[in-house]
């Protein structure tokens, strides 16, 4: 093993902020800030609970947005994916799925869950986080998935 | 008009809470996720610096009857662990691992968007339409088979 590019003070800093965002709209609003919950709520729908999933997602971007007009760390013109498109589509569809089926991502099951001590989120975790290290291992080391 | 704007906001916060991390950069996320190779520990803290904060939040934030801006908490009930929750959590991190996308960073990530960037938000898009199209249906049957049942 060989650590690199470590940076835990920003990282921290950036959790925290993901935290406070939880928190905030949990006591405002009453919801999990789970990120595929809210956007699965935009891709099809349930009655009548659509308009402030579009604004959180709408966040999202204009969060994105100021730290980039603000220069809040790392150029975003040097980031690389890390798959070529077709990968990616297979990635993008096993997140949508996955997401779906097992009822949350890393911030609903992850942060929220976690928070809330609720065991199926830890079980969630521990498991999407165990089969993400074996495919980094199969992908990075045993050549392919 | 007061709870769009607290979902803008608490969006706003994640989102750039995101990106300080560099949970949108797809190489840090999987240099975590290498922990045989070239590990980068730093979303370790991301989750810690989260957990943290809404760990110590929450327990405050339920003692209340209600939230501020709506009327009532509408947080999961459910407990017990199912197959379901397996299953999905193995696909998921299959598809985190090979791209370095979580939902989350992917739609941050449309503030510069590029090709590569659209093509993950659109399948991921296509596969939680899919996935929920499938679940709903399911959901019925299981619903019409129990009526049966009775």
């Amino acid at each position: 093993m060989e650590i690199v590019n470590f940076t835990p003070v920003p990282a921290f800093i950036g959790g925290a902020l993901i935290g406070l965002s939880a928190a905030l709209l949990l006591l405002l609003k009453g919801r999990v800030a789970g990120i595929s919950g809210i956007a699965g709520g935009i891709i099809l729908p349930e009655k009548g609970d659509v308009p402030w999933r579009v604004l959180f997602v709408l966040g999202l971007i204009l969060g994105g947005l100021i730290y980039q007009f603000f220069d809040l760390g790392p150029d975003v013109a040097l980031i690389e994916a890390q798959t070529d498109k077709g990968m990616l589509i297979v990635a993008g569809l096993l997140v949508g799925i996955g997401t779906t089926v097992g009822t949350g991502c890393t911030s609903g099951h992850g942060i929220c869950g976690l928070a809330r001590r609720s065991p199926r989120s830890l079980v969630a975790t521990l498991t999407f986080m165990a089969s993400a290290m074996v495919t980094v291992f199969m992908v990075r080391h045993l050549g392919g998935a | 008009m007061m709870p769009l704007i607290a979902a803008l906001v608490a969006g706003t916060l994640f989102g750039l809470g995101l990106a300080v991390a560099g949970m949108i950069d797809p190489a840090k996320v999987v240099n975590f996720l290498d922990i045989f190779g070239t590990w980068d520990p730093s979303l370790a803290f991301v989750m810690g610096g989260g957990l943290l904060v809404n760990a110590i939040a929450t327990p405050f934030i339920m003692r209340r009857k209600t939230p501020i801006l709506a009327e009532f908490f509408r947080t999961p009930t459910k407990h017990q662990v199912d197959k379901r929750l397996i299953i999905g959590g193995v696909l998921f991190g299959a598809g985190w691992g090979i791209g370095g996308y979580c939902p989350g960073p992917m739609l941050t990530s449309l503030s510069f968007a590029n090709s590569d960037i659209i093509v993950v938000v659109g399948a991921y898009v296509v596969g939680t339409f899919l996935a929920r199209t499938m679940l709903r249906a399911w959901e019925r049957d299981q619903l019409t088979q129990a009526q049966k049942d009775q």
